[in-house]
């Protein structure tokens, strides 16, 4: 059900866009334009977090980072990703690869890259700065790039990984956050108006558990795995002598690479993400809490950033057939070729003459200066001699 | 009224635990045995696990090249070992630092309290060489060892060529996150003990050593290799170390599924694997495996290079390579590529191994025990003891009323029947001052006793420690002179000597349940049938049979049967002998306690009891 502030913004852009009309185009471009503005959030941000470290939690760190990877790739700009780390496994000693981090076997798929920028790194990431990060609740010293500035037209992307349990998320080997301290901060995230809608993805053991005391609206959950089961990782790599990645996101990450910014794929596919079949964990996910279908939530509104541009190779007929268009003035107007305008005028920077083409009148002061002196002599030496001059 | 402070009830319940107090000390005996020999029954025991989480599963992609490479460098090193006499010290140090490592030496030399005649040697002078490599981008707080002993005689020159080949494979790496350290030590366990003693910076034993010039930081783990020959059919695993200490369990986790994935045959105690655990041969196998396990770890003594590192938390292990009659056989590059694994796996460790067991018996690699199943052999062992004192404790309550109700045909003074302090401590020092004189007399009495008898220097402090054993024997006629003591102070004797035993026995079994549990098998019962009214002649004979000194035969003989390697008497006393000096090498060299222990502690106990039966 489309809301009365998109129902009046659309009619406002159509009363720009066309000009004649009946009432059936009205409404064929009506459900076109609609497409434009289906979902009312204008910015996008992503809070991606790897809760464990040392080497052998490499998965995890692999995790995040393709789920990164698809999300700058997708449209949403560093700036907008606060990306949490808990260990260094590019530089770790005992990587044979240094500064990669793979997710594939046989090396294929470097997710570290070049422009990785990694916000809370390390022993940063701790309970406390993840909620405070959801909550604002920052010091002032906090630099941009660490802070969440999402306002109530964000749609926020959360993945969470790591090690968990019923009811709990491992951080650092030291401390654990709790399902109801998460619920807690979404509630506090929805009356700070800090969001428009949340899509949060939990791949941990038992990660269904995590989603089950959401109770704020406009909250949509994924989970790896039930209560009772444990989320199992992929494959390893003999080569490094670690697993690479978990299963669920390994298949995530395959789904979303067929994903690009302008797919109409909607979040009904994402649930079917990896089935049980390849999974071994059945995936569980949480709708009740948000407002619109699922099936009408493109996968791009959380996971890639707006656009009010449809890229699209059809024509659209803008226009009633058969009303020819009245044009602006009569004759077609001549281009002129554009230039840009002059960034640097040395001109008048160096104050030149500018060079001047048309004759142009004396000066009115120079005139007039003569004419008194004229004046001045004729009165002096007498009007006799003004024959002499005409 | 409570149970135990109504005097009725606790009259009755005396009674009871009076009545019973032998059967059930027979039947606690039998249960303990019986428990003992259940321990190996396969569905009693568990399959081994890896505990570690950062050692995870054997994945890891060995790709060890050059065994043939290594072979040739072992022949190299036997032809100037075979030169030089000693070890090769200028070509061990060329040959490393040609590889890349940083190479150090350390000389050391020792003289031994008197000679030892099983390896030939006593003024004892040697150079450890070790070559450090570098963890490329690691900081320099960890390292691994992998070492291997320069023997004087031709064999384990592969060791040392594989060694040197894996050092140059290592070096080309960069996940190495700790620093490996190439250790080549000479005189086996005493170049050891130099170097580990020079490493951790202490000085236990009484060597002279230089100290070491370079560093790696702290060990977290260690390997020792013994090869001897190019190609290999199994490699066994030795794990008992000093004084009974075992590694962590994982290490040996570790090279059991190694070897699986490499498909070499390997083996504990130098038996084989087999499918078939719970059939009867199956279990006697598993049986004579752990009975090995207990019988090495009883005697205190490190059976292979890693032995003493164990002292230093460090978890390590001896692999051992052997050449037998079988079809089947393993090239160097297979236990190169082996070794490579497990010290990749090694490498991903954080923090010392610690997630498994330190206490556990291995009836087969796959199976073990761990301390919670096998404790309570031993625990049925020393209940035996407390049962005897409590009923000594209720004897000696119940002497006084005897005393006083009975009508005076026995007119005791009353003070007798509590006897003096004195008179109870006077067997208890005297014996151990015996002990005392057999702990320290053998050694600093050799040169007396070669002077006056044609013997060697061993045989001469051997033999006075058994000379110094057996006239204790002749002690009660002794020390019964000095007391004047009633009648029935014996039983307080027995009680101290019965509480005394139990402590002794129980802080021993903590440390080295083999130890422990081999002394209680033939102590216990002494300690509880002795009194002063058995009939003499033989109880002194059972005495003396499973007095410690006969333990010890008797377990020479069954470490020999069950290596199915069984001798004749003489060759058995002979090795009864030379065990005996070991043992005291072992605690001059090492820091063995065994032999203090049954010196000091155990044979003054056997004494205070042999002081009962002769009561008079």
């Amino acid at each position: 059900t489309a809301r009365p502030c998109m129902l009046i913004s659309s009619s406002v852009a159509l009363d720009f866009v066309l000009i004649g009309r009946t009432s059936a185009f009205l409404l064929l471009h009506q459900a076109r334009a609609e497409r434009f503005f289906r979902s009312d959030h204008t910015n996008n941000w992503a809070v991606l977090v790897c809760t464990s470290r040392f080497w052998f939690n490499y998965r995890h760190v692999a995790n995040t980072l393709s789920v990164y990877r698809s999300v700058k790739r997708l449209g949403i700009p560093d700036s907008h990703i606060v990306l949490m780390l808990a260990d260094d496994m590019a530089c770790n000693h005992r990587n044979p690869k240094p500064a990669t981090v793979f997710s594939h076997k046989n090396m294929e798929l470097n997710v570290y890259g070049d422009d990785v920028e990694v916000d809370y790194r390390g022993y940063e990431v701790t309970v406390e700065n993840f909620l405070r990060v959801l909550t604002g609740r920052l010091p002032p010293s906090t630099p941009r790039s660490k802070r969440l500035l999402s306002d109530d037209h964000s749609n926020i992307l959360i993945y969470l990984t790591g090690h968990g349990g019923n009811g709990f998320l491992k951080f650092q080997d030291s401390e654990e956050i709790s399902n109801v301290e998460l619920a807690d901060a979404f509630e506090q995230m929805w009356q700070k108006r800090r969001y428009n809608e949340l899509l949060f993805i939990i791949d941990t053991c038992q990660g269904a558990s995590m989603y089950e005391r959401f109770y704020s609206p406009n909250l949509m959950a994924l989970a790896s795995s039930q209560v009772g089961e444990d989320s199992l990782s992929h494959q390893p790599d003999l080569a490094i002598g670690v697993h690479l990645m978990d299963r669920y996101t390994f298949y995530l990450l395959e789904f979303l690479e067929d994903i690009h910014p302008a797919s109409q794929a909607n979040m009904n596919d994402l649930f079917k993400v990896c089935p049980k079949s390849q999974c071994v964990s059945t995936p569980g996910h949480r709708t009740d809490l948000f407002q619109r279908d699922p099936g009408s939530v493109l996968i791009t509104d959380f996971f890639g950033s707006v656009r009010k541009v449809e890229i699209t190779m059809e024509t659209i007929n803008l226009t009633v057939p058969g009303i020819p268009l009245e044009r602006f003035g009569g004759e077609p107007h001549t281009e002129t070729a554009l230039a840009y305008v002059d960034q640097l005028p040395v001109a008048q920077i160096i104050h030149q003459k500018p060079k001047q083409k048309d004759w142009h009148p004396p000066d009115g002061f120079i005139l007039g200066l003569w004419t008194l002196i004229l004046l001045v002599f004729f009165r002096t030496y007498g009007i006799k001699h003004l024959k002499h001059i005409f | 009224m409570g149970l135990l402070s109504d005097p009725n009830r606790r009259r009755a319940l005396t009674n009871l635990l009076t009545r019973l107090n032998t059967p059930i000390c027979v039947l606690c005996y039998l249960a303990g045995v019986a428990w003992f020999m259940g321990l190996a029954f396969e569905p009693f025991t568990l399959r081994t696990y890896m505990s570690e989480n950062a050692m995870g599963s054997t994945m890891v992609e060995e790709r060890f090249p050059a065994g043939e490479r290594a072979l040739v460098t072992a022949r190299e090193f036997g032809a100037h070992k075979r030169k030089s006499g000693a070890m090769p010290v200028d070509w061990l140090v060329k040959t490393m630092q040609s590889r890349g490592l940083e190479v150090y030496t350390q000389s050391f030399s020792r003289r031994l309290p008197f000679p030892d005649e099983n390896k030939e040697r006593y003024m004892v002078r040697g150079t450890n060489v070790y070559g450090i490599l570098r963890a490329p981008r690691a900081p320099r707080t960890e390292a691994l060892v992998l070492s291997a002993p320069c023997s004087p005689d031709n064999s384990n020159n592969q060791a040392v060529g594989l060694l040197l080949g894996l050092a140059q494979y290592f070096r080309s790496q960069i996940y190495w996150a700790k620093d490996i350290i190439f250790l080549v030590n000479e005189h086996d366990l005493i170049g050891m003990q130099a170097w580990l003693e020079a490493y951790h910076h202490t000085n236990i034993t009484g060597m002279d050593w230089a100290p070491l010039h370079g560093r790696g930081g702290s060990i977290q783990a260690a390997l020792s290799l013994e090869l001897s020959s190019d190609v290999v059919t199994s490699l066994d695993l030795v794990l008992e170390g000093l004084n009974g200490q075992l590694p962590n369990l994982d290490l040996a986790n570790l090279f059991y599924t190694f070897c699986q994935k490499q498909d070499i045959l390997c083996t504990i105690q130098e038996k084989l694997q087999r499918s078939d655990w719970d059939s009867v041969s199956g279990y006697s196998q598993a049986v004579q495996t752990m009975a090995l396990m207990v019988l090495k770890q009883a005697s205190g003594r490190p059976w292979g290079d890693h032995g003493l590192f164990l002292r230093y938390h460090i978890e390590s292990a001896t692999i051992r390579g052997i050449n037998s009659f079988r079809q089947y056989k393993t090239d160097t590059t297979t236990v190169g590529r082996l070794l490579e694994g497990m010290f990749r796996k090694l490498n991903n460790l954080l923090e010392r191994l610690h997630q498994s067991y330190f206490f556990y018996l291995l009836p087969s690699l796959s199976r073990f025990v761990s301390i919670g199943y096998y404790m309570p052999a031993f625990g049925f062992l020393a209940v035996i003891l407390l049962l005897r004192a409590l009923d000594l404790w209720v004897q000696l309550g119940a002497l006084p009323s005897v005393t006083e109700d009975g009508v005076g045909s026995r007119a005791l003074p009353l003070q007798s029947s509590s006897p003096s302090l004195v008179s109870i401590l006077t067997p208890v020092v005297i014996s151990h001052l015996t002990g005392a004189a057999l702990y320290t007399l053998p050694v600093l009495s050799q040169e007396l006793a070669v002077q006056h008898f044609p013997v060697s220097e061993t045989e001469a402090v051997v033999l006075t420690a058994i000379a110094i054993y057996t006239a204790g024997l002749a002690l009660p006629h002794n020390t019964h002179r000095y007391s004047s003591i009633a009648k029935q102070g014996w039983r307080v004797l027995k009680l101290v000597a019965v509480l005394y035993l139990a402590v002794l026995l129980s802080c021993t079994a903590l440390i080295n349940f083999s130890l422990g549990f081999i002394l209680a098998l033939t102590l216990v019962p002494v300690a509880a049938f002795v009194t002063p009214h058995v009939p003499k002649v033989l109880s002194a004979v059972v005495m003396v049979l499973l007095a410690p000194g006969c333990t010890l035969l008797y377990c020479v003989f069954a470490f020999q049967e069950l290596q199915e390697a069984p001798v004749s008497l003489i060759d058995g006393w002979m090795l009864f002998l030379s065990v005996i000096s070991q043992g005291m090498l072992d605690h001059a060299l090492y820091g063995s306690l065994v032999y203090p222990l049954l010196a000091l502690f155990i044979y003054p106990c056997w004494l205070i009891l042999w002081n009962i039966l002769f009561w008079k």
